[in-house]
């Protein structure tokens, strides 16, 4: 059975694009050819930055013949239905069998499709595969039409047995496919013939070309880390750069070269991402000093100097680069402690934030109004975390962040640092991005969790205020990570706060907020510029309003109610708190799927969000939790079984008799023993519930409803509900509504399913 | 006088700024490029040039090199900074169709401005190339030499709003940064001009330092932002209505469509633009409006000119 080589070669692969595009070529190929009959015994992809390479081995020399038998009509049917038969077929009349069947005689076209040599099949495949490969971004080159990452040179394409290697025969848009590649571009020019997959990897790496990028990673990684040794360094672990970095060379050789003394005293973030960013270095460590103070650098070949030119070049570069973080960072420490950050803070008023909320200055005016107001339900000083807000973003005037935006929030804190504010506020400008994916660190810290919160809670209601939602699975503002933010950081410092009370305050300011500053307008569609005209009250849209309405009033408006758009394109008002309730709704599912992670059933949190205090997230949870917990005990499974089954008893006979059995049951009505028992069980529970909740001990509560269990089930065993007695048959139903209103003020148990 | 400094390939190390731009000229133009030269116009790159953006539309071949200078007022640091300038130039190289060895032309052009292909480190790094005012984007890689990003090389794809049918490459040099590289000078001001050896040696600082600071001040603080302004709106005024003229010229009774005086105003639009923002009378918001202004006018030339016979028009295709 033969082996398949392929080899795409082309110019330079984007090295973020190289591992998948590897594996988009296998699973095509493959694909592609068991479909056709081809099956095959291994495969493997490879990728360098000038080629894309699958290997098969054991690949059918041919397709198998496949034989299908079709039953068609009698022999004796109407002329039309047998040439209907023969069309399907693809027969002829004198092809056909005649068979005897239970009817009598009967056709059969007996259809054989021959097996195709691999070859054939294989220029099919490759052919189809090139022509529509699902590139991220593909172009197109010279005065051809065919789409490439970058313009494909060659196609190498051979099938090998014993016999030899035999090319199998392609032409893609002018390019032939032959059993020629080319090695290094550099330190092997030229082509070279290949009759195996073996002989290819050999030939290769002669030609200075290591086939495998993970080969091609480890020998970075051994040589970095031995040289960084042998000096007593460690490089800086990046797994990340390491693949991209194996992605840009076919012959890494790797140089370790020093950090200019000038710049060791840069932070080491910045050291790092510039030389990461710009330069795809791995950074070296001094273990003594902690320090980074060395770079190592991947280049493509060898030269005889053993890359000290190479070397002395990318040394000159870095010099350059750092130059210039250096200039940034001294400029911006100047800024800092002569200035203050609330220089860079007013220089945020020309920064768009969006432009139906405002610039970043008012929108940062808004989370330290919304800090200060929440610092209390997180032990934060509101004084500080006020400060902390208001500086918590000035570092996005800095110069090292407009350079190099993912040093956001660390610049912040030694700049907040060097101007001397206190540690917690530092502190805060760094953390309060967090969190920002589900498995980053929630900060802890008050004044940075409030600082976190608000500025979550201020994206929030701005998008909820102008309409902005996340759509299906459009959601360009991130809101569903905002909420979730928000959800691990109450949970995570277990903050208690009314949010609905928050989210309308909230959304209310920011409304207010934007009138003042003519956005509201916008909203509204109208002409700021006209407000203080006649105009402005002819305006037809604020009839939809109200009659004539000052400014002033559209603000007080504004304050608890603002303009909707309904499905239908009209205009309504709605109050404030509707909006709130919708963005505490978007805030109920988000809990729900970070609580499904946790193993907690979306039933159980229904039957918790159907209780009183639901915008308080973290006593939603703690209640959550512990139903959860107790509705995986035997107990709390048969509780809600026999709780279900008196809802139901009970709410057929108060809808058959039109009466709400609420009165109370009375004990002295009470024949059965059983009956007695389970007087006496919830009037001991009640007071225990009633304490626990009160102390928000859920588990308690739980603990109490659940040992309802054993009484309710013996009174279901033991007593008929519709007796022959009125009296008694009332009071049971008046029992069973105390069973009913007792175990809802834990949760809503009807919500449960099964 | 001592002895030229030989590289190892044997190809002798260049001397100055200019014998650098001299020998890229000489390498093109020996591989069939028409010379031309600067056009006479405020740009930002040399991509502005006609030869370029206009030429790459169309079918017809083209192959054309040139130096363009280059103003970006934002960058302007009073001639301070060791390698940011308000005026610099680019070397410009478009190729339509592209060659299927512009890669190994381009690696010759590096070696015959004395980069030894044996002891350097070329790597081609992904880079696409978009430009929001010109409607054009282009798949391609920024080179480096060491680290050192000494080119953009680019297919257009797209411009002015078209497929480019053939695909143009086009290269990109930054000379200063280029020639500072091969010559091993830290400080643009302090690079050779003319051979250091002339009678009358002139260093890029002799040369440019006080344009630098004389163009920085003007940039960032002088020049008139409501007279800019009114620049603007004549220059997108006028490519408009000069587009808006029948292609039948009533005097000579011949099919002129003005696409290149139209560009012209273009190319204004974009330099004023270029100015205002560098005098801070941009803001965020407005600056999208602004690029989207120009890029319409951009279009609008691109549509113009595949309506000439440079553009590939041709009576036969009408009818």
């Amino acid at each position: 059975m033969p082996d398949l080589l392929i080899e795409l070669f082309s110019e330079e692969i984007p090295a973020r694009m190289q591992a998948r595009a590897a594996e988009d070529l296998k699973k095509r190929i493959t694909d592609g050819l068991v479909e056709a009959g081809l099956t095959y015994a291994g495969a493997a992809a490879f990728h360098t930055p000038r080629r894309l390479t699958l290997a098969l081995s054991g690949l059918l020399a041919e397709s198998p013949t496949l034989r299908e038998e079709r039953k068609g009509p009698r022999t004796d049917a109407p002329e039309k239905a047998i040439e209907g038969f023969l069309r399907g077929a693809g027969l002829t009349r004198d092809q056909l069998q005649e068979r005897d069947d239970k009817k009598g005689a009967v056709f059969f076209a007996v259809i054989e499709k021959p097996g195709r040599p691999a070859a054939e099949i294989v220029a099919e495949v490759l052919d189809t595969t090139i022509r529509n490969f699902p590139w991220p971004k593909s172009m197109r080159w010279g005065e051809g039409a065919l789409r490439w990452v970058r313009p494909l040179h060659s196609i190498l394409c051979i099938l090998t047995d014993e016999a030899g290697a035999e090319v199998v025969p392609l032409d893609v848009d002018g390019i032939k496919s032959s059993n020629t590649t080319e090695g290094h571009r550099f330190l092997a020019p030229g082509r070279f013939p290949v009759s195996s997959f073996d002989g290819y990897v050999t030939e290769l790496k002669r030609r200075f070309v290591i086939l495998d990028a993970a080969e091609r990673a480890d020998h970075i990684w051994q040589d970095a880390t031995n040289q960084a040794f042998a000096n007593g360094f460690e490089v800086v672990e990046d797994r990340g750069l390491l693949a991209e970095v194996a992605g840009l060379v076919e012959w890494p050789v790797v140089l370790m070269g020093e950090i200019g003394a000038d710049f060791l005293g840069l932070p080491p973030e910045v050291l790092q991402t510039s030389m990461k960013e710009h330069q795809k270095f791995f950074s070296v460590r001094n273990p003594k000093t902690g320090r980074i103070e060395r770079f190592i650098t991947v280049a493509n070949r060898e030269t005889r100097d053993h890359g000290a030119t190479i070397l002395a070049g990318n040394q000159k570069v870095l010099a350059a680069r750092l130059s210039d973080a250096k200039f940034f960072w001294e400029n911006d420490l100047r800024v800092a402690k002569t200035e203050g950050m609330e220089a860079w803070t007013a220089a945020l008023s020309n920064v768009t934030f969006h432009n139906k909320l405002g610039s970043q200055s008012e929108r940062i005016e808004r989370i330290a109004a919304l800090a200060r107001e929440i610092a209390p339900a997180l032990g934060a000083d509101p004084d500080l975390a006020e400060k902390a807000a208001r500086v918590a973003k000035a570092d996005l005037s800095s110069e090292m962040v407009y350079e190099f935006p993912e040093l956001q929030g660390l610049m912040g804190r030694y700049y907040a640092e060097a101007a001397g504010l206190p540690v917690e506020v530092a502190a805060a400008c760094q953390e309060h991005y967090s969190p920002l994916g589900p498995t980053d660190d929630v900060p802890t810290a008050p004044v940075s969790a409030t600082v976190a919160l608000a500025d979550k809670l201020d994206t929030l209601t701005g998008f909820w205020a102008i309409d902005e939602k996340p759509t299906g699975s459009k959601d360009p503002f991130a809101l569903r990570r905002a909420a979730l933010g928000v959800i691990r950081l109450l949970l995570a410092n277990d903050v208690q706060m009314d949010l609905l009370e928050v989210l309308s305050t909230s959304i209310a300011s920011t409304l207010q907020d934007l009138g003042f500053s003519g956005k509201l307008f916008e909203k509204y569609d109208i002409d700021a510029s006209k407000t203080k005209s006649a105009d402005f009250y002819a305006q037809t849209e604020l009839e939809t309003v109200h009659e004539k309405l000052s400014k002033d009033s559209i603000l007080k408006l504004a304050h608890d109610q603002m303009l909707c758009w309904e499905a239908d394109g009209s205009k309504v008002l709605k109050p404030v708190e509707d909006v709130a309730a919708d963005l505490l709704a978007f805030f109920h599912d988000r809990l729900k799927v970070h609580l499904k992670d946790e193993g907690i059933r979306h039933d159980v949190i229904d039957a918790c969000l159907a209780m009183p205090g639901n915008d308080d997230i973290t006593l939603l949870v703690k209640r959550a939790r512990a139903l959860s917990d107790a509705l995986k005990t035997d107990d709390g499974v048969n509780l809600v079984q026999g709780f279900k089954r008196a809802n139901n008893i009970l709410s057929q006979a108060e809808e058959k008799d039109g009466v709400a059995y609420e009165f109370g049951a009375d004990i002295k009505f009470a024949e059965a023993e059983e009956e007695k028992t389970l007087f006496a069980a919830l009037e001991a529970a009640e007071p225990k519930i009633a304490a626990a909740l009160e102390a928000e001990d859920f588990a308690a509560a739980m603990a109490a409803m659940a040992a309802l269990r054993a009484p309710i089930d013996a009174f279901f065993m033991a007593v008929q509900i519709n007796s022959d007695n009125d009296v008694v048959r009332r009071n049971r139903l008046n029992l069973l509504s105390t069973i009913r209103t007792t175990v809802l003020k834990v949760a809503d148990l009807t919500r449960i399913e099964g | 006088m001592s002895e030229p400094q030989k590289a190892d390939t044997g190809i002798a190390k260049p001397k100055s700024f200019q014998e650098i731009i001299l020998r890229l000229q000489a390498y093109w133009a020996a591989k069939g490029c028409a010379i031309m030269q600067p056009y006479d116009m405020e740009v930002g790159a040399g991509t502005f040039h006609p030869a370029t953006t206009l030429r790459s539309l169309g079918n017809r071949h083209w192959a054309a090199a040139y130096v363009q200078p280059s103003r970006r007022p934002t960058d302007g640091r009073y001639g301070e900074n060791p390698n940011r300038l308000q005026h610099y130039y680019q070397y410009q190289v478009l190729i339509k169709p592209s060659p299927p060895d512009l890669q190994a032309l381009y690696l010759g052009s590096l070696e015959a401005i004395g980069i030894d292909m044996d002891m350097h480190d070329i790597r081609f790094v992904e880079d696409d190339w978009e430009s929001p005012t010109l409607g054009a984007w282009g798949l391609g890689w920024e080179v480096w030499c060491d680290g050192m990003e000494v080119s953009q090389f680019t297919y257009f794809q797209q411009v002015g709003g078209h497929d480019c049918h053939p695909v143009s490459g086009e290269l990109t040099y930054g000379l200063e940064r280029l020639a500072m590289y091969v010559l091993g000078i830290d400080h643009v001001m302090d690079m050779p001009y003319n051979d250091p050896q002339s009678p009358i040696a002139l260093s890029y600082g002799d040369v440019f330092l006080q344009n630098e600071q004389e163009y920085s001040r003007w940039n960032f603080d002088i020049a008139n932002t409501e007279m800019l302004l009114k620049h603007f709106e004549d220059a997108e005024a006028e490519c408009a209505a000069i587009l808006a003229h029948p292609v039948e010229d009533p005097k000579t009774g011949k099919r002129i469509v003005m696409a290149q005086p139209a560009y012209d105003q273009c190319i204004k639009a974009s330099h004023l633009f270029n100015l205002l923002d560098a005098r801070g009378v941009i803001s965020v918001t407005e600056r999208q409006a602004y690029i989207g202004r120009v890029r319409t006018l951009a279009k609008a030339c691109a549509d113009a000119f595949v309506q000439t016979e440079a553009g590939g028009w041709t009576p036969e295709a009408v009818a």
